[in-house]
């Protein structure tokens, strides 16, 4: 479970995030929306220790992730994210790619980790791409790679930060197909992103966000039919 | 013409001591590379770190290295320590002085190669949850090493150059040291280290060619 608290965020004089609070259970698929600049994806670095947080708590299964005690490296293990740039490691094969952060964190050993690796990649439909690098595969291809080296960790969760965005649209299918699956497979997700469709069909709840508020929150079906704030009403007209 | 008369033969009996000297040059050579390139990731580290004065070390060592004559270094390596009765052979403050030298060069070029990979990689590392030292060492680095190729090639030429630098301070077993004491044996002055010349061209096409080769093999992205 993961429970957000309070969370305020500023970078410098900008605040990002003020009071933020959110939780999801275990299984529990959310997505949030709003506009640039809400703090949507702020918040999804704050879940994993990339950004320090200014005030709240942030809590993974109940391990406070900004707690000085707690052992970051350690708590990433199990909190997957994907970014809108994949940053594939060029120099690596997409293979390697996979099986270098369950060989080197986890020391898993070769063999092991290619076969966890094979299945993953074959998971997101790139099982004939094992030997190549990633400067010959698409952007798409590439994303779903990003998506299999996060999966090869075995994360409890997984984080998605606006993954299409930087994709050609007729490229977008392809990554939000997979992003479906591993929801339909009872994966806890939080995604961030601009697809208000994939939010419709995919999510358990949606989350609007604007100007570093979560303004409301609901069932799809409350939130896309039914939405009570002025803003998310503009927002959703805006987009449509 | 000016009254010297060409002794080719003289100085070609001496070329099987000439090139003994080049492989003690290229030993110098390599062992200044291979520490060198492992110092400079140790400055590039330390430039990098968040303690004012382990960056301070390592910008100091980055400056004098580029603004000093690699002369100077060498000297200050072998004369300038003995006056703290610290000695060496000239063997080995040759290799100090050009080993200083490619730390200096190499770590400013590594830090030119950092600026060219994105912020993002690294974030994409830790969020793997690999440690910082776990990133650099297995998603930059290799990274760093690539883009730099080219420029240790050049750090590997311009190493083999300066152990002619080695004579000042009474290395007399590598190529330039040998053809200087070949030359007081015989004065066949010219030949000696035309023959010198051509032997050092050699060497460091054989390096360029050499490295053009690896970097085919070694980069296949």
């Amino acid at each position: 479970m993961i429970e957000i608290q309070n969370v305020h965020k500023s970078f410098g004089p900008l605040k990002v995030l003020k009071g933020i609070d959110l939780t999801v259970e275990k299984g529990e698929v959310v997505t949030v929306i709003g506009g640039s600049g809400s703090g949507k994806s702020t918040l999804l670095t704050c879940i994993n220790g990339l950004e320090p947080i200014d005030s709240g708590r942030i809590l993974v299964d109940g391990t406070e992730v900004h707690a000085r005690t707690t052992d970051l490296n350690r708590l990433r293990q199990k909190i997957g994210i994907v970014f809108q740039q994949w940053n594939a490691f060029p120099h690596l094969t997409v293979l390697e790619n996979v099986t270098l952060a369950p060989r080197k964190v986890l020391g898993i050993d070769k063999a092991e980790a290619e076969a966890i690796a094979e299945k993953q990649l074959r998971h997101v439909g790139l099982g004939d791409k094992l030997s190549t690098f990633p400067s010959r595969l698409s952007g798409g291809q590439q994303q779903r790679m990003a998506i299999a080296r996060a999966l090869a960790m075995s994360p409890d969760y997984m984080l998605f930060d606006e993954v299409t965005s930087a994709l050609d649209p007729q490229l977008v299918g392809e990554v939000l197909e997979t992003l479906k699956m591993l929801a339909e497979e009872g994966m806890t997700m939080i995604c961030v992103t601009h697809e208000m469709a994939f939010a419709r069909d995919v999510s358990d709840r949606v989350a609007y966000f604007h100007k570093g508020i979560m303004a409301e929150i609901g069932a799809p079906e409350q939130i896309f039919g039914d939405p009570q704030h002025l803003e998310t009403r503009a927002f959703l007209a805006s987009v449509r | 013409m000016f009254g010297y008369t060409f002794q080719w033969n003289q100085a070609l009996a001496r070329l099987p001591k000439m090139l003994d000297g080049a492989v003690v040059t290229m030993e110098v050579a390599v062992l200044s590379m291979l520490i060198g390139i492992a110092l400079a990731i140790l400055l590039t580290l330390l430039r990098l770190s968040g303690a004012r004065a382990l960056r301070g070390i390592a910008t100091g060592w980055v400056e004098i290295a580029r603004n000093t004559p690699a002369l100077f270094q060498i000297y200050m390596a072998h004369f300038g320590v003995a006056s703290f009765g610290i000695h060496f052979s000239p063997f080995v403050s040759l290799l100090i002085g050009i080993t200083f030298n490619n730390a200096g060069y190499l770590a400013e070029n590594f830090r030119g190669a950092l600026k060219a990979i994105p912020e993002t990689q690294t974030r994409a590392g830790r969020s793997l949850g690999m440690s910082q030292l776990q990133a650099f060492r297995y998603i930059i680095l290799p990274q760093m090493l690539r883009i730099s190729f080219l420029p240790m090639t050049n750090q590997m030429v311009w190493a083999v150059l300066m152990t002619s630098l080695g004579v000042t301070v009474g290395m007399n077993a590598d190529l330039y040291g040998i053809t200087q004491d070949l030359n007081a044996l015989t004065f066949r002055t010219f030949e000696l280290f035309a023959i010198a010349g051509v032997l050092f061209y050699v060497i460091t096409k054989i390096i360029t060619l050499g490295a053009r080769l690896i970097a085919a093999r070694l980069f296949r992205y």
